[in-house]
């Protein structure tokens, strides 16, 4: 199960993720994506509520980080324990721009 | 001992985290082993549903066993499409920026990296992939 709530202002979107990012949810959360980034300069990805990320969901993420690095910046904020060392195991600390 | 046996698609997935789950929730499992439990049956049914049948489809059996001292939970996932050994891959290139990076076998990558132990084998005409996570 995973919920998306998106808010929009001015270019700037956050969009907060409730559940878990995998297999299953990640189309859910790419066709989103693929809808919400055109144009856009700033995109936040808010983690607070999601219960864990498998390669699926960062299959997903890399797609949109390589996306937004033409256009603006995107960010991922909320990261809890262990979504963040799925980050870290996978290299992916390197790669996204990450808050804590 | 507790095993089901259900259609090898990625629309079982749930099914099967929700029984692996309620298995772990009979045990002291701490939430973190708990998610990357859950993370490691997403990355191996996944596997299971996209490579080892054909178009014709077949099953998996899951199944979950305990051990005691040190308390730890052992998963086999077993098959009986073409032999494959998941673990035989090389492990993803990290260093990689993200124009470059490749997000094949990052799933096994991280199986690998968060469970105590990842055995595969192929017997009986079956592959069978055991995982093994010390749950407290």
């Amino acid at each position: 199960m995973l919920k998306i709530n998106k808010t929009t202002d001015a270019g700037k979107v956050n969009i907060s993720l409730e559940g878990r990012l995998d297999t299953v949810t990640s189309p859910e959360l790419e066709a989103e994506l693929k809808e919400t980034m055109d144009g856009i300069s700033e995109l936040t990805l808010d983690f607070a509520a999601l219960d864990y990320v498998s390669s699926a969901g960062l299959r997903v993420l890399l797609a949109a980080q390589k996306t937004m690095m033409n256009q603006g910046t995107m960010k991922i904020v909320n990261v809890n324990e262990v979504v963040m060392e799925i980050f870290e195991v996978t290299g992916f600390t390197d790669i996204l721009k990450i808050e804590p | 001992m507790k095993e089901m046996t259900i259609a090898a698609r990625i629309e079982s997935i749930p099914t099967v985290t929700a029984f692996v789950e309620e298995q772990l929730e009979k045990l002291d499992c701490s939430r973190k082993a708990q998610i990357q439990i859950a993370v490691a049956v997403d990355e191996i049914f996944s596997n299971i549903a996209r490579y080892a049948y054909g178009p014709e489809g077949g099953e998996a059996t899951v199944r979950v066993e305990t051990e005691k001292d040190p308390a730890a939970v052992v998963i086999a996932f077993i098959d009986h499409g073409r032999p494959f050994d998941p673990l035989a891959k090389p492990d993803p290139d990290l260093m990689l920026g993200p124009e470059e990076r490749n997000i094949g076998g990052l799933g096994i990558y991280l199986v690998k990296k968060t469970m105590d132990d990842v055995h595969y084998e192929y017997s009986g005409g079956q592959n069978i992939l055991t995982i093994r996570k010390q749950i407290s």
